[in-house]
């Protein structure tokens, strides 16, 4: 059986948009020295490949920072099987997908895994540079227990709670 | 907004578009006053992050300035330092070399053509319209997005930010079993490629014919993707060496990305698919030429709308090419040349997806990095994409705000302009006295 996927989307080398990968930071640094009960992924720039990545797996948890204009660190957690992601939330840059592109192009050709909670961390800074805004670390933080507890509890990461 | 005979149109995000970037259009009295692209995106500073590093940390280094197109940047830097330490690298190393250039031209081509070029053409208004409409087109582009993701990763052994490239080749040679499978994907992907394009040749193309001086490499004999001169259809053949005296970049107040133009007279150039493929369009495989033929692209493209149809081509020749190279495959003796360090000057310039990418680095005796120049396509592209703008807009004063927003973003996207490697979203202002 494969471990549930966390896929960590953002670039540590613009401030808060690093919030995905320091999830990753907070996994591995819980999860200590023996077997990681989750494999990740770090994936800066195409989100597209998300759909590549989640392919064929049953449980996926994806973190990005989030520009809604909420308050900088405030925490968002989607079921993506029950509901469509919110189009102006996550960060959606290019000539690549965002997330909720990658989201919701899935869905509509039948591509999403068994189970996908998405989750947003409100970020303030986007300039250059490496270090998240403190509000965006505690948030990080909270997101790497959640999704830790969750693994613990259910055996992965589900919606209902915090 | 209309008021007084002034109308103002602003959109605050073009999407689609990497970067941040805007567009502000003054019209008075039914014409065109004054056009500026603007890039507002802040500046990177990657050249002067590379001087005092070592010559073999450059490829790894540039790669961090695309997600997109890494394998460009690698392959300019890698090639300026070959050429400044008098390293040779052919046959095996180089056939590998094109191949996962091959794999990135089909990525990034068929991402931006099928998913975020294509729902211009058929009114939709994002890449999630088009997955609702024909969800088998965007499955057929997924799977050949993913086909060249699978090059990047079997030759550069991950599909983002490649790490098994290096001055002189390769850290370790590809498993001959891994690019073996590749070869039936390759030759889906070509009847795919094929079927996309001439999905798309039906499209109702806007019309707009410009006169553009194509630049890009050309004369090695190849339909240029890494090697050859820098050649335009005005005339212009000059050595990857002379690119700087040919070329100029200036620094404009409103954009933070350096914009090219042509020193001679300060006039803009054109970059990118349709400049290949005008300046070498004899050069595709007889395949290739007959898809062109049946997308009703002639000899010369002058249309920019019809980049989608010349990416796509592009896409079906990178199939059959790749699989060309997989079949011919001899494996090299080694990885890579050897690379001492050396003190030199030495120049790079490939065919990324979006046209020319050139680099230059001065190295000191040590081999570490003195100065470092690299022109990125869609930074020798600015001023052209404001003379299509301006084309555009003019030609068209008489459509009401939101369908010229509208078409203004469609002729942007024709570049798929990358700003984030120009330095590098769009906000657009018309302001109409």
């Amino acid at each position: 059986m494969t471990r549930p996927l966390v896929i960590g989307v953002g670039n540590r080398l613009r401030r808060d948009d690093g919030a995905g990968p320091a999830v990753l930071d907070v996994l591995h640094r819980l999860a200590g020295q023996g077997t990681q009960p989750f494999e990740t992924i770090e994936l800066a720039g195409d989100c597209a490949r998300l759909i590549d990545l989640w392919d064929g797996r049953a449980v996926v948890s994806v973190v990005d920072a989030t520009r809604s204009g909420r308050p900088a660190g405030a925490i968002t957690r989607f079921d993506a099987l029950d509901r469509p992601l919110p189009r102006d939330t996550f960060l959606h840059t290019s000539h690549v997908f965002g997330v909720t592109e990658a989201v919701e192009t899935a869905r509509l050709v039948d591509r999403l895994p068994g189970r996908l909670t998405v989750w947003g961390i409100e970020g303030r800074d986007f300039g250059q540079g490496e270090g998240l805004t403190p509000q965006v670390t505690r948030a990080a933080a909270r997101v790497g227990e959640a999704i830790l507890i969750a693994r613990a509890t259910t055996g992965g990461d589900r919606t209902d709670g915090g | 907004m209309t008021d007084a005979g002034t109308r103002t149109i602003k959109v605050d995000a073009l999407a689609r578009v990497e970067g941040e970037g805007a567009l502000y259009l003054r019209v008075k009295d039914g014409e065109v006053k004054d056009i500026q692209f603007r890039i507002v995106e802040p500046p990177r500073f990657f050249e002067a992050l590379l001087r005092g590093r070592m010559f073999g940390e450059a490829p790894d280094i540039t790669a961090r300035i695309c997600g997109i197109c890494p394998i460009a940047y690698m392959l300019g830097a890698s090639q300026a330092m070959e050429n400044a330490l008098n390293i040779e690298v052919s046959g095996g190393l180089a056939d590998l070399r094109r191949l996962i250039y091959c794999g990135e031209w089909i990525e990034s081509h068929v991402l931006h053509a099928a998913m975020l070029h294509a729902p211009d053409f058929l009114g939709l208004d994002d890449a999630l319209m088009i997955a609702r409409d024909n969800p088998d087109l965007v499955k057929t582009a997924l799977q050949l997005k993913k086909l060249g993701n699978d090059i990047l990763e079997v030759v550069g052994g991950r599909a983002v930010h490649p790490v098994n490239l290096k001055v002189g080749g390769f850290y370790s040679l590809p498993d001959r079993a891994a690019l073996g499978a590749l070869a039936p994907r390759l030759e889906w992907g070509m009847t795919a490629a094929r079927e996309l394009a001439l999905a798309f040749a039906d499209f109702d193309y806007p019309a707009l014919d410009q006169d553009y001086h194509c630049v890009s490499l050309g004369g090695a004999g190849e339909y240029p993707i890494l090697k050859g001169r820098i050649v335009s259809n005005r005339g212009l053949d000059i050595d990857i060496a002379d690119f700087e005296t040919t070329f100029g970049e200036e620094h404009v107040a409103r954009s933070n990305a350096l914009q090219g133009y042509l020193k001679d007279d300060g006039s803009p150039y054109l970059v990118g698919p349709i400049a290949r493929y005008n300046n070498n369009a004899d050069l595709l495989s007889d395949a290739a030429r007959d898809l062109a033929g049946a997308c009703r692209l002639g000899p010369t493209v002058t249309n920019p709308y019809k980049s989608i149809l010349v990416r796509m081509v592009e896409v079906f020749y990178a199939c059959e090419e790749a699989l060309n190279l997989i079949r011919g495959y001899a494996p090299p003796a080694a990885a890579a040349e050897p690379a001492t360090p050396a003190a030199g000057v030495g120049y790079g310039c490939t065919e990324a997806p979006r046209g020319i990418c050139f680099h230059t680095y001065a190295l000191d005796d040590g081999g570490r990095i003195e100065r470092a120049s690299i022109v990125p396509p869609t930074s020798q592209n600015q001023k052209q994409i404001e003379a299509d703008l301006l084309a555009v807009v003019s030609a068209n004063l008489s459509m009401d705000d939101e369908a010229l927003k509208w078409r203004c973003e469609q002729t942007i996207r024709n570049y798929d302009p990358c700003i984030s490697c120009a330095t590098h979203f769009l906000k657009l202002d018309i302001d109409r006295e």
